[in-house]
């Protein structure tokens, strides 16, 4: 089974046997490669119901919750690594939801479409309308996504949190582009944090 | 193995005991009405216990002596189901308290030669757990594959963990809580009230004459509404009337709802003792687990090995998803490698005990049996 591009990145990432928080980890493709591949021992939080039951049918530990809410409930550094991919973008306070990704993991990967891609400025800027990209499927009323972030904005936060950035990969169509481009040409970035 | 006394259908055993209870005291000798399914694998490493509510019994997956019904269980257990009976060695025990062939009320107490009746130790949901312990001891089973159970079920299921930390790999708890709530145990005083004021009911001491029936079946209306949805009652049964054109102006059974209720009121009577309802119910009441661990509910987790799968349903408000939650917490804060999922049904409470496509996936998947 092969994992989407960011997936794969952490996956390569993750030291063999650690604990692992993957936070909305969907139907578990991320947990069950690390766990069968590496030995890692993962667990899950997941907003939808139909996913989670997937993810416990594939007998992994899910946890159906809400990032926004259910992160408070997790004790400090519990976990070597906490994940969170693709789903910044989708909650009602992604600032609060990182400070706990970094409380609870010894390090975090963080991975989330990059909303100045130049298609996504194109979009905009020649057609004027919301974009809608094989990364940002959804149409502006019925998108989960409701913090766009860039890779700019998100380097300026980690800044402005002076969290420490451990790693960084961009990805364009699957293939990796260079951290100096990255803003315009990646789709989607992973960054490996720790405070 | 099938020549083994001990398992199979319908068995009943008497063991010496003492078993010491949370109460103080303790009961001695201790009876267990069990049924066991499946073949106990050479290593022993397969068995389920399959632990029920209220005012359910053992017969899981086969029929009741009494009604005739089919096991409340059985699209949970059985071969090829969830919990395979193929794969898995199922055991499932009255519990303590209760009326079905386990130590009880309504058993003899061996100092008097007649029913214990109120004479009966109260006990508590770990006392159920620590009397089916005895049962494994007896079966020969020293750890157990998983236990599972719904309602009260999943008390004991939760329980057994942070009593035996070491017996057991795997929970499920579905539909559950760990403690009882000022609500739930209102609704439990309510039915224990209307027991009581049955002038049958004569201080517990009954069994020589008429049971307080009367008082048995409002206890079990009053609780059968909080296992249903509002929303199921009302797709029921609605406003509509019980064979009838208009209201009687009266008081017999108009609606349909009354109808059903005094129904299930009537028939509880004929299968369940109305002593071994305010035991049990007083044992649920009772049920804190935080309490019995410092007061702290992570605390109970914190020497289990086991996994723990907790499932409960959006129109449960017995023991609503926020109950499940707060178990889920106290899993995370102890480390526990723990899953939870809310499922949508509309039968409330009982949604549990209804065969359901998305819980059997869950229930099987988590046992690593196929779905």
């Amino acid at each position: 089974m092969t994992l989407r591009a960011d997936l794969a990145i952490i996956a390569d990432h993750v030291a063999p046997g650690s604990r692992v928080l993957d936070i909305g980890c969907g139907d578990g493709a991320l947990m069950a490669a690390l766990r069968d591949r590496s030995g890692v021992d993962a667990r899950g939080l997941e907003i939808d119901a139909g996913n989670v039951a997937a993810a416990m049918a594939r007998g992994l530990s899910v946890i159906q919750g809400d990032a926004d809410v259910d992160l408070a409930a997790y004790p400090d550094a519990s976990f070597d690594y906490a994940i969170l991919s693709q789903t910044l973008q989708t909650a009602r306070a992604p600032d609060g939801v990182l400070d706990h990704l970094l409380r609870i993991g010894a390090q975090a990967f963080v991975s989330f479409p990059n909303f100045a891609h130049w298609r996504v400025r194109g979009s905009l800027l020649w057609g004027g309308r919301m974009p809608v990209t094989p990364l940002l499927p959804e149409r502006w009323y019925d998108t989960p996504n409701i913090h766009h972030v860039t890779i700019d904005d998100f380097r300026e936060h980690l800044r402005s949190r002076s969290v420490v950035v451990e790693g960084a990969w961009f990805l364009s169509g699957g293939k990796r582009t260079t951290s100096a481009a990255a803003n315009l040409l990646a789709e989607h970035a992973v960054f490996l944090l720790r405070r | 193995m099938s020549d083994d006394q001990r398992f199979g259908l319908a068995r009943q055993v008497t063991l010496p005991g003492p078993l010491p209870l949370d109460g103080g005291g303790s009961l001695s000798p201790v009876e267990i009405a069990y049924e066991t399914y499946g073949t106990l694998a050479p290593d022993r490493g397969n068995a389920v216990l399959v632990c029920h509510a209220l005012t359910m019994d053992q017969y899981v997956a086969s029929p009741h002596p009494r009604t005739g019904k089919p096991g409340w269980w059985r699209a949970m257990v059985g071969p090829g189901c969830p919990i395979d009976t193929t794969r898995d060695f199922v055991i499932c025990a009255n519990v303590l308290g209760s009326c079905m062939g386990s130590s009880g009320p309504a058993s003899i107490d061996p100092s008097t030669a007649h029913p214990y009746a109120m004479a009966f130790p109260v006990i508590t949901i770990r006392d159920m757990v620590r009397a089916q312990a005895l049962l494994l001891d007896h079966l020969g089973i020293a750890r157990l594959k998983a236990v599972i159970g719904g309602s009260m079920g999943g008390m004991q299921a939760l329980s057994w963990p942070a009593t035996f930390p070491s017996r057991v790999e795997a929970a499920i708890v579905i539909a559950s809580t760990a403690r009882h709530t000022a609500q739930n145990i209102a609704f439990h005083e309510v039915g224990r009230q209307a027991v009581m004021a049955d002038p049958r009911w004569n201080a517990g001491d009954y069994y020589s004459g008429e049971a307080p029936a009367a008082g048995l079946a409002v206890a079990r209306m009053a609780a059968h509404i909080t296992y249903l949805s509002e929303a199921g009652l009302t797709e029921k049964f609605g406003r509509r009337l019980q064979a009838r054109d208009a209201k009687s102006f009266g008081f017999d059974a108009d609606f349909q709802v009354e109808s059903y209720l005094r129904h299930q009121g009537l028939s509880f009577v004929d299968r369940f003792d109305a002593n071994s309802y305010l035991y049990i119910t007083r044992a649920m009441d009772y049920f804190d687990l935080a309490e019995e661990h410092g007061g702290m509910l992570a605390n109970a987790f914190r020497g289990t090995l086991a996994r723990f799968c907790l499932v409960s349903f959006d129109t449960d408000w017995l023991y609503p998803t926020a109950e499940s939650r707060t178990i889920v917490h106290a899993l995370n804060a102890a480390g526990a490698a723990a899953s939870f999922v809310e499922l949508s049904s509309p039968y409330g409470h009982d949604a549990f005990l209804i065969d359901a496509p998305d819980m059997n996936r869950i229930v099987a998947g988590f046992l690593g049996n196929p779905a």
